[in-house]
This record gives C-alpha cells, sequence and structure tokens, in this order.
C-alpha cells in the first residue's frame, strides 16, 4: 500500500498525525507494556478509592467499643440494635420513606406522562418545557431549595391574609420540591427510551386493529418498562438521600434520616452513627439490586441483551 | 404538530371515540408543566424580585427597587465565598478530570466482556447515599486515621487534615467522579475504532494516537462531565460543612447561613442570583462549544 494512493479522510478531525516512522520495537513494547500497566493501576486505584470509605464505614458498625470508634473490642451487633430501637431513628426513617416512596410514586407517574405528552404537543411548547427541564437540572440544588423556601413562605404569606389559612412546612412541602428534580429526571429517562424504541410492533398492532389503548398497554408499555423502574429506583433513592433540600423546606416532626443523621455528625463520629449509615446504604443498595433484578429479568423475557438490560446501562447512557 | 418527526402512531391512525392528540398531549403534560410553573419558575421569579428589595425590621422582606443587595454581595472584602468555590469548583473539576480519563479510557477500550459489570461497579457508590458517603471519610481522614498517622510519622501531633481545603477537595472529587466517568466512557465507547486503527496504520504510535484522535473526538464527553462536576460543586454545601467544620466556607455555606440563620433574605437572594448568572454563563459556554461547526455530536447534559 503506497502511502499517497491512500487519502487521509476526515482531514478535519485528524490534524496531520504524527507519523514515527523510526519506532524502535523494543523499546516501544516496553513502553506499551508500562502504559498498560499504568492504566490497570490507575484503574484498580480509582475502584480501591471509590469503595474504600464505604467498606470502613461498614466495618467499624460492627465495632464493639463504646469509647474511640477505631479501636477495635470485637465483632458485634450492639449498635445496630440500640439505632433500630431508638424510637427517634424509627421515626426519622418512618418519615424518609414515606417522602420517598410518595415522591417517586408522583415523579414517575408525571414524569412518564409527560415524555408521552410532548410528542402530541405543539413544537414552541416542547421547545419551552425543554428548557425548563434543563433549568430544573443545571441550577444548583441550593438555590432550588432556597428559592423554593422563599416561595413558600411567600405564597403561605399571602394565603393568610386573603383566606386567613394558615399552611405549614411539612411532608406536603418537601415532597413538592423533591418531586420537581425528580419529574424532569424520569421524563428525559423514558423519552431517551421513546426515541429509541422500535417503531415497527406498534405500526403492526395499528394493522392489526388494535385500539390505541391496547397498543399502549401491549407494546409501547413493555418497551418503555425499564426506563420506568429506572426512574422510580432513581427517584426514589434521590429523595431518600436529599440533605439540602428537606434541610430548607420542612417541618417540625418531619425530620427525615439525612437530616438526623446530619444533625449527629456534628456531635462527632461514634459506632451508632456507623450502623445507621450501613443501614442507610443497604436500603439504597436493596433499591439498586431490586430494580437491576426486574429490568434484567424483563429484558430477558423481550430478549434484549447488553447494556441496555441493565439499570447501570441505562444511567450510563443518558449520563 | 404535523411537522414534527416525533408524532406517535396514536395520532395518525385514530379510530372513533379517542381524545384529539392535542388535547390528550396537553392533559399528558399537565401535571409536570404546573410542577415546573409553580415550583420551579414563580420561585425563581421571587428570588430575582427579592435580590432587589430591602430586609423589613422582622427579617422578611420588603418590596423596593435597589442594587443594594448586590453591592453587598459583590463587595471586594466579603467576596470572599465566591472566590473560594470558584477555586474548589475549578480544582475539584480538573482533578477529577485526571482520574477519570484513564478509567474511561480503560473500561472502554480494555473492558471487554466486563464493561458492563464495571460500569455498574463505578454506579454502586453513586447511587449510595451521598451523605453517608462524606462522612465516611471523618474516620478516613480524622486524629484515629490519616491525619493521626501523618502526625505520627513527622512527630507534629496537631496535625489535622479535616477542616482544611484539601479534604473538601477530597470530598468532592469522591463524590462526584463518577458523573464525569460517564459522559467521556460514552464517547470513547460509541468512537469509530477504524480511525485508531487508520492512525496505526500510518505509523502514529499511542500516544500521537490518543492526543490527535481521542482525546479531540471524546473532547464532547470531556467537556459534558467537566459540566456535570462544576456545576454541583460551585454550590455545594454538605462537603464543606461536613469535612470543612464550616472553616471552609464557600458560597453554599454563605446561602444556608443567610437564608436559615441570619434570615437576611433579599441579600441571600442577590448571592443567589449572582450564582445563578455564573451558572448560566458556564452552561452558554458549553452549549456553544458542544454545537461549534456541528463537528461533534451532541451529547445532552444529562
Amino acid at each position: 500500500m503506497t502511502a499517497p494512493a491512500t487519502p487521509v479522510t476526515r482531514s478535519d478531525v485528524i490534524p496531520n498525525v504524527d507519523v514515527a516512522p523510526g519506532r524502535a520495537k523494543p523499546r516501544g513494547r516496553t513502553w506499551d507494556r508500562l502504559v498498560e500497566g499504568w492504566l490497570r493501576g490507575h484503574t484498580l486505584l480509582i475502584y480501591l478509592f471509590l469503595y474504600f470509605p464505604i467498606v470502613v464505614v461498614v466495618a467499624f458498625s460492627f465495632n464493639a467499643t463504646s469509647r474511640r470508634v477505631t479501636q477495635w473490642e470485637g465483632f458485634s451487633l450492639r449498635w445496630y440494635q440500640s439505632v433500630l430501637q431508638d424510637s427517634v431513628i424509627q421515626g426519622a426513617l418512618a418519615n424518609s420513606f414515606r417522602v420517598a416512596l410518595t415522591t417517586a410514586i408522583l415523579a414517575t407517574l408525571f414524569g412518564t406522562m409527560a415524555a408521552l405528552g410532548l410528542q402530541r404537543t405543539p413544537r414552541w411548547f416542547r421547545s419551552i418545557f425543554e428548557a425548563l427541564t434543563f433549568v430544573s437540572i443545571i441550577v444548583p440544588e441550593i438555590v432550588i431549595a432556597l428559592s423554593t423556601l422563599v416561595f413558600y413562605s411567600t405564597s403561605f404569606d399571602v394565603a393568610h391574609e386573603l383566606f386567613g389559612v394558615r399552611f405549614k412546612l411539612g411532608y406536603e412541602t418537601i415532597i413538592a420540591a423533591h418531586a420537581l428534580f425528580n419529574i424532569s429526571l424520569v421524563m428525559l429517562l423514558v423519552r431517551a427510551r421513546l426515541s429509541g424504541m422500535d417503531r415497527t410492533h406498534v405500526e403492526a398492532s395499528f394493522d392489526l386493529y388494535g385500539t390505541p389503548w391496547r397498543t399502549f398497554w401491549q407494546i409501547t408499555f413493555p418497551q418503555l418498562l425499564p426506563a420506568i423502574v429506572a426512574g422510580f429506583l432513581l427517584s426514589f433513592t434521590f429523595s431518600f438521600d436529599d440533605y439540602v433540600i428537606t434541610y430548607f423546606v420542612s417541618g417540625a416532626g418531619t425530620t427525615t434520616l439525612p437530616l438526623y443523621v446530619f444533625s449527629t455528625i456534628r456531635k462527632g463520629v461514634t459506632p451508632a452513627t456507623n450502623a445507621i449509615a450501613a443501614v442507610m446504604l443497604l436500603i439504597t443498595l436493596t433499591v439498586l439490586l431490586v430494580g437491576q433484578f426486574l429490568v434484567w429479568r424483563n429484558a430477558r423475557r423481550a430478549g434484549q441483551r447488553g447494556a441496555q438490560a441493565s439499570v447501570a446501562g441505562m444511567i450510563a447512557e443518558s449520563g | 404538530m404535523t411537522a414534527s418527526t416525533e408524532v406517535a402512531p396514536a395520532a395518525r391512525a385514530r379510530p372513533r371515540r379517542s381524545l384529539p392528540p392535542g388535547l390528550l398531549g396537553g392533559l399528558l403534560v399537565l401535571p409536570a408543566s404546573a410542577w415546573y410553573l409553580i415550583l420551579l419558575v414563580a420561585p425563581l421569579v421571587i428570588v430575582v424580585v427579592m435580590s432587589f428589595g430591602t430586609k423589613s425590621k422582622f427579617g422578611g422582606y420588603e418590596p423596593a427597587f435597589i442594587l443594594d443587595n448586590y453591592a453587598q454581595a459583590l463587595d471586594p472584602s466579603r467576596i470572599s465565598p465566591f472566590v473560594t468555590s470558584l477555586i474548589m469548583a475549578v480544582a475539584g473539576t480538573i482533578l477529577c478530570l485526571l482520574a477519570a480519563l484513564p478509567i474511561a479510557y480503560f473500561i472502554a477500550t480494555r473492558g471487554g466482556r466486563h464493561k458492563s459489570l464495571l460500569i455498574l461497579l463505578l454506579i454502586v457508590p453513586f447511587w449510595t447515599s451521598f451523605l453517608i458517603r462524606t462522612y465516611a471519610w471523618l474516620t478516613i481522614l480524622g486524629p484515629d486515621g490519616l491525619a493521626g498517622f501523618i502526625g505520627g510519622i513527622t512527630g507534629d501531633s496537631s496535625f489535622r487534615i479535616l477542616g482544611t481545603p484539601f479534604a473538601v477537595l477530597l470530598g468532592v472529587v469522591y463524590a462526584y467522579l463518577p458523573l464525569m466517568v460517564f459522559p467521556i466512557y460514552v464517547t470513547m465507547e460509541r468512537m469509530d475504532r477504524t480511525l485508531i486503527e487508520a492512525s496505526k496504520d500510518l505509523g502514529a504510535g499511542r500516544w500521537a494516537t490518543f492526543r490527535q484522535i481521542t482525546l479531540p473526538i471524546t473532547a464532547t464527553g470531556l467537556i459534558t462531565g467537566s459540566i456535570l462536576v462544576f456545576i454541583p460543586l460551585m454550590g455545594e454545601y454538605v462537603v464543606p460543612a461536613i469535612l470543612g467544620y464550616g472553616r471552609v466556607f464557600l458560597i453554599g455555606n454563605q446561602l444556608v447561613l443567610q437564608f436559615l440563620e441570619s434570615r437576611n433574605w433579599p441579600e441571600g437572594a442577590a448571592r443567589a442570583v449572582v450564582l445563578i448568572v455564573i451558572m448560566l454563563v458556564t452552561v452558554v459556554f458549553y452549549v456553544w462549544f458542544v454545537n461549534r461547526g456541528q463537528r461533534t455530536r451532541e451529547v445532552s447534559v444529562l
């Protein structure tokens, strides 16, 4: 093959490639091996970096000590016992579940509806809607939190002056604020799935005189299900874990688990806090694994394979 | 809506008794639109209006049209939280980039059958509680952990890591690293491999190929990742509050202080508006970069 006979295409992408014709083979190989080794080592280190803190928290939650957290005095479940019997923690856990479950249901329902409805709305409406979705995601959480608080406070004052009713911050205000971000999230996930959907089945269904309603439930919905499940689970965990927004818009008696944990962190690290942390990790991980299993089973029935068949793939793809 | 290519088949083969597509679409997007209008547009508008107002005697808000709050927010003697945040956000983004690039490259090119597993392993920590992941570093960096260890070696028993910018930087890199890896991985994964082979056939070395083929093509992923990390970093509150002991004072800490403790809402609102403007400038730059010349494929921010 002669070099001039093969002109470099896409020269806009590849500006004159450095040609190294005199590259010595042995040196090149050592170099290659070094680069390979470094890539492997770096990757391994990052994974260790990501998991080490989690392992530390879980490990020390089993420590029997009642003094210094890091002084190992034997394996014990006593901290789990004391944490799970603590009525304040039980209350916070129940609040968190209540908020996260309601948020996830609302966000999944409204987000999926919006994704389906947007296909049928005029273009100008879709552009505005997309811009707002963008805004809801890029505005830092703290700004959303404080503006929501200001909005609640202002509108509650107005409601009091006009109608004499006194609204208070509570579950409803937390859930409404959490739902905003999560509606956007579910909508993006479902829309991504919709745009990549195979239309032939839908058309076949219409050719066979299927009603829109039946076509939706028998063809469209099963294909969207992985995105809907992923959206539900993401919403649940985001809401369950949220600290900043909840901190701004919660009222008396609606302390969630993250708020409780944050207040105990300020007093220092204790084995009990480690146990709560481990419980929170367990809850979020269970949610992830259950979701992964559901999506995987659905994909196997539908005969799909690969990255698409995992919650992980869905998140990485949309990321 | 007829001009759109996205019209659902339901709108075409429509049998009797069903709603007109426009109405159905309107009904479906109604709840989400209401949410956007009431809990996104209205609050942001109120904050902007409030930023021009004054503080009333009881800590509330009194309507006015003054620029004092902005003068306060941008006063050189009180601007340091902004500067600190900006430095931390830029440093954190660069560190994430340096840490994420090799691992994304490794998974995309050497992952083989294990790609999905490797990505799942990145998602698991990201999925688990943000608060708990930040909290976990308290033990590791604390006086019984790394700080004590280093202090023991150097003989300086008062050596501390917690409460320093380094601890906060480590915390934010730890928290947001996966957000950097995902978009870079996706662009590298979708990259046309034949280009690399072509480059190698033409005699280019590994580094030359990486620098001249892989890097320009994955630029969109790099920028997307940087935006995804930079934006939450600018408004970060939890990490500096926990690992910085409040000594590393960022905009997030200042906003919490002004809204929940000193209750100076108009001045806090002005700071929030400045923060939003910084975000907008960053994002406009991002959109411009991604769409410039339409050479690179668009990868959405989420």
